[in-house]
């Protein structure tokens, strides 16, 4: 038995939450890690290092470039052969592709799964995490997305895979990436921070976000945003942590403003430890926070800043 | 921002005629250019209902739960009735599948501007797999050339079906949404991704799912509500479109997820940066 993991990689370097899916690929066999685009050398070299990938398998070509769905979709069908199960984390590039590939070999895919309880059964959340289903797959192929905040990523070093050419793939023309507007930040990404501190609509502005940044420095903290504040127009939607947005599970969540309701608690309640700071003492966010603090945010803010400061 | 529209007793005529097919070449071909949109809709828990897990462990209470249209849904019925009424379209066909009653959430799609609704009837469950087939099935049937889904429902979060209806079509997709901009032959998308916005360019016909930015869905007038009413649902079965609807996925259980415990309250600022540094050691 032996799992395909499709990764996510920028500049040559593996994403976390592929890191995690390799973790739950453990689990079932042995791993293979399949990196694709164009000039990925860098990428495949580092997939080899990942404890737990015994091979990895490049297709570096100008179709893959850009991760669009066709391509990636066609290339793993193409591999699947080989393998019983056909895995990537629950990204907005595994979300794309790993369906398509499900549809194409007659399986129903499994979605964001949170365990591994056997080769064909895997819990995974629903209803935005208010019920975890175990369910049990009869298809052949099994493919599945994994959810990253539930499986500890396998560290960047330590293994040692041989590394092969992919087979030519068939590559669709019926799409085209035309361009990308990612946001910058010098901050680290909300799926792999350590620590995220985020806003919601407790914030009343886009401005007063700028309240949170001193405090993200001083924690090397990525910066989140409840849904409610990402549709007030606060902060752009990939700020968004919740069921709708990212799911996250920090070492440290700071909730600042927010109410906490299910949606949001979805994306954040497997976090280590929880902060919360809301003047409404009622507000649900305090039912799952480690530590609550009542207070007004735009006095405790500043006053948290320097707390770190002095630190 | 949902807006769910309640049908509980709406007049359904599974008996009504499909439109005539004896239109002369000319206007089918117009059609053809003025392509169809098929918009999937599925009814689910409504968003607002804290759901619970049954105490047998076989899956959550829906019954006696308010159902609406699942949100993201919405959003693609909003986006195929701008696209008619921006001339691009000219027919808009809302689709559920599953029990009776979802001829309530295609009532609420006419409503919103849908032209007209087709059911698959079925009391067994449905997983995307089975319904990407029947929807393909219902595609070819009906020459539609744009399908939008929501990116996912909110009740089985599998987000699946789109992409899976995507690729058994063979067409391109454009998954997670907030733009589209349809010009000739092709469709210029803007997608949600994970670290801002991607745009790609896909080649008609294609399927789109929507992400909670593409649109803001209207509210259905009164006079349009009565106007739904009187709008053609055609009824099927699964066995119609030749798809074998078993579920491949068994439910073993289900359970509620671990909770969390409560902490404490701190007094002050300096206290809890005291207990984050000194307690729980996180900073």
């Amino acid at each position: 038995m032996t799992a395909l993991v499709l990764i996510d990689h920028e500049a040559g370097a593996i994403k976390q939450p592929s890191r995690s899916a390799i973790a739950a690929a453990a689990q079932l066999g042995e791993v293979h890690a399949l990196v694709a685009g164009s000039g990925v050398q860098a990428a495949a070299d580092a997939a080899a290092k990942l404890p737990g990938v015994t091979k990895v398998i490049l297709a570096d070509a100008p179709a893959y470039a850009n991760a669009l769905a066709e391509p990636l979709a066609a290339l793993l069908v193409a591999l699947a052969p080989a393998y019983s199960h056909l895995m990537a984390a629950t990204t907005a590039n595994g979300k794309n592709v790993m369906p398509r590939v499900a549809a194409l070999l007659d399986s129903q895919p499994i979605s964001d799964i949170a365990a591994v309880v056997d080769a064909d059964t895997f819990v995974r959340p629903i209803y935005a995490g208010n019920a975890m289903a175990t369910v049990k797959s009869s298809d052949a192929k099994k493919v599945i997305t994994v959810r990253a905040a539930s499986f500890d990523p396998v560290a960047s070093e330590g293994g040692s895979a041989s590394i092969e050419a992919a087979p030519a793939a068939d590559a669709p023309a019926t799409s085209r990436w035309l361009s990308a507007e990612l946001s910058k930040s010098e901050r680290p990404e909300l799926t792999a921070a350590r620590v995220v501190v985020s806003g919601g609509r407790g914030m009343q502005s886009g401005d007063n976000f700028k309240l949170i940044d001193p405090i993200a420095d001083k924690l090397g903290a990525a910066v989140g945003a409840s849904r409610a504040a990402v549709d007030a127009g606060f902060v752009p939607n990939d700020f968004q942590v919740g069921q709708t947005g990212k799911i996250v599970a920090p070492e440290l969540y700071i909730a600042i403003g927010i109410s906490g309701a299910i949606q949001h608690l979805a994306g954040m309640k497997d976090s280590k430890v929880i902060v919360a700071i809301n003047k409404d003492e009622e507000a649900p966010i305090f039912q799952v926070a480690d530590y609550g603090l009542v207070a007004d945010l735009f006095v405790a803010l500043p006053e948290l800043a320097a707390e770190l400061e002095r630190g | 921002m949902f807006r769910p529209v309640n049908f509980a007793g709406a007049n359904v005529r599974p008996e009504a005629c499909p439109p005539s097919v004896a239109d002369g070449p000319h206007i089918q071909e117009t059609a053809r250019q003025l392509m169809k949109i098929l918009v999937p809709v599925k009814r689910v828990v409504d968003y607002n209902v804290k759901v619970r897990v049954k105490s047998d462990g076989t899956g959550v209470e829906t019954a006696g739960v308010k159902m609406s249209m699942n949100p993201f849904d919405e959003i693609a019925v909003e986006e195929a009735v701008r696209l008619k009424e921006k001339g691009v379209a000219s027919e808009v066909i809302a689709v559920s599948l599953g029990v009776a009653a979802c001829q309530e959430t295609i009532r609420t799609a006419l409503a919103m501007g849908a032209d007209r609704g087709i059911l698959v009837e079925s009391d067994a469950e449905l997983q995307p797999l089975a319904v990407a087939k029947m929807l393909k099935a219902i595609v070819e049937k009906e020459d539609a050339r744009l399908v939008i889904l929501g990116k996912q429902a909110i009740d089985d979060d599998m987000s699946a079906t789109g992409q899976m209806l995507a690729a058994l079509l063979g067409w391109p997709q454009g998954t997670f949404a907030s733009k589209v901009t349809i010009e000739g032959g092709s469709m210029t998308v803007v997608r949600e991704v994970d670290g801002g916005l991607e745009t790609v360019v896909l080649t008609l016909p294609a399927i789109i799912t929507t992400d909670l930015r593409l649109n803001e869905p209207r509210y259905a007038s009164l006079p349009n509500i009565m106007k739904a009413r009187k709008k053609t649902i055609d009824t099927m079965k699964p066995a119609d479109l030749g798809v074998d609807p078993a579920p491949r996925l068994t439910v073993v259980k289900v359970e509620e997820p671990a909770k969390r415990q409560a902490g404490r309250k701190v007094a002050s600022v300096a206290e809890l940066v005291d207990k984050l540094r000194n307690e729980a050691k996180v900073i």
